[in-house]
């Protein structure tokens, strides 16, 4: 027989690894909160230069076309960070030499987009209605109620930054003219800061 | 002593199995050959030897075209493991001067 304590570990491990995607990269992070801030500098200069990207200006947002730019933007920042992340999950999983789609991985992505659709479509609405002081806190709330799911099925490190995101989403709400800027704390600051984390502690 | 050394478990491909059947509601068949990097006779006979204990069942489907099968702890099974974690449990209990 083994040593107990071998086999409690080995128990452990398989139930983690059957349960949780692990090989999500952190370098991904980094990348996705960059292409945020500089998708916010984009959106900046549209909506308040010169002033700073604070206060009352929410008003010229619904000048000329400039709803339609900003949408096309955070599309694609999402359709790069999505890219981004699959693409160097999938060479993480290959350096671990363990598979990338597993029931875990797809329980992660099921657990963490299912809330960011439907958030999504919920921002559509809400834009379409004219409520656009509050699509940046919906963003930001949809995300980090999806995280919080998906922390079950990775890293439980996630849940921290799906607490921060709830946090600056509820904050963003009642603070209209902030919107921009509590935006990029949420995606960009916090995704580089997490990413960063995430890197030195399970990639390297 | 409390709990059970389980002969069911002492293989580590059995033990592996049942761990990830606590946790999954159901896992099929390729999914734990790809986890657990083991040949398809090997995996298939350890499942057969817990199938045979009545520790887990077998649901068998098809995916399209592809046969799947799909496999889950029933609740002798997970009773016997938690005595076999128990009895693991007690004997570092017991051997902590």
């Amino acid at each position: 027989m083994r040593k107990p304590e071998q086999e409690l570990a080995e128990i452990k491990s398989m139930m983690e690894r059957s349960t949780r995607f692990l090989t999500l990269s952190g370098l991904s992070g980094i990348l996705a909160g960059t292409y945020a801030l500089i998708a916010a500098g984009i959106a900046y200069t549209w909506i308040y230069y010169p002033e700073l990207p604070y206060g009352s200006n929410i008003d010229k947002i619904s000048e000329d076309g400039i709803v339609g730019k900003l949408m096309i933007t955070a599309l694609i920042v999402l359709l790069l960070s999505i890219g981004t992340a699959w693409v160097m999950s999938q060479n993480n999983s290959k350096k671990k030499a363990t598979k990338f789609w597993t029931p875990a991985s797809k329980r992660f992505i099921q657990a963490l987009f299912i809330p960011v659709a439907i958030g999504g479509i919920f921002c559509l609405a809400l834009v379409s209605r004219g409520h656009l002081a509050v699509v940046a806190p919906a963003t930001l709330i949809f995300y980090g109620l999806g995280l919080l799911n998906a922390s079950h099925f990775t890293h439980n490190d996630i849940k921290y930054l799906g607490y921060c995101q709830l946090a600056l989403g509820v904050i963003s709400a009642f603070l209209p003219g902030f919107g921009l800027l509590l935006w990029s704390l949420g995606f960009g600051v916090m995704h580089v800061i997490y990413g960063a984390m995430m890197y030195y502690k399970y990639d390297r | 002593m409390k709990g059970n050394y389980d002969k069911a478990f002492e293989n580590v491909v059995r033990l592996r199995v049942m761990s990830i059947l606590m946790v999954n509601d159901e896992f099929d068949f390729n999914s734990f050959k790809e986890l657990l990097d083991v040949t398809d006779g090997n995996l298939a006979s350890h499942l057969k030897n817990l199938e045979k204990q009545e520790y887990i069942s077998v649901a068998k489907s098809f995916l399209g075209r592809k046969p799947l099968t799909n496999y889950s702890a029933t609740a002798q099974g997970k009773a016997a493991f938690q005595d076999h974690l128990e009895f693991l449990e007690n004997l570092i209990k017991e051997n902590k001067p």
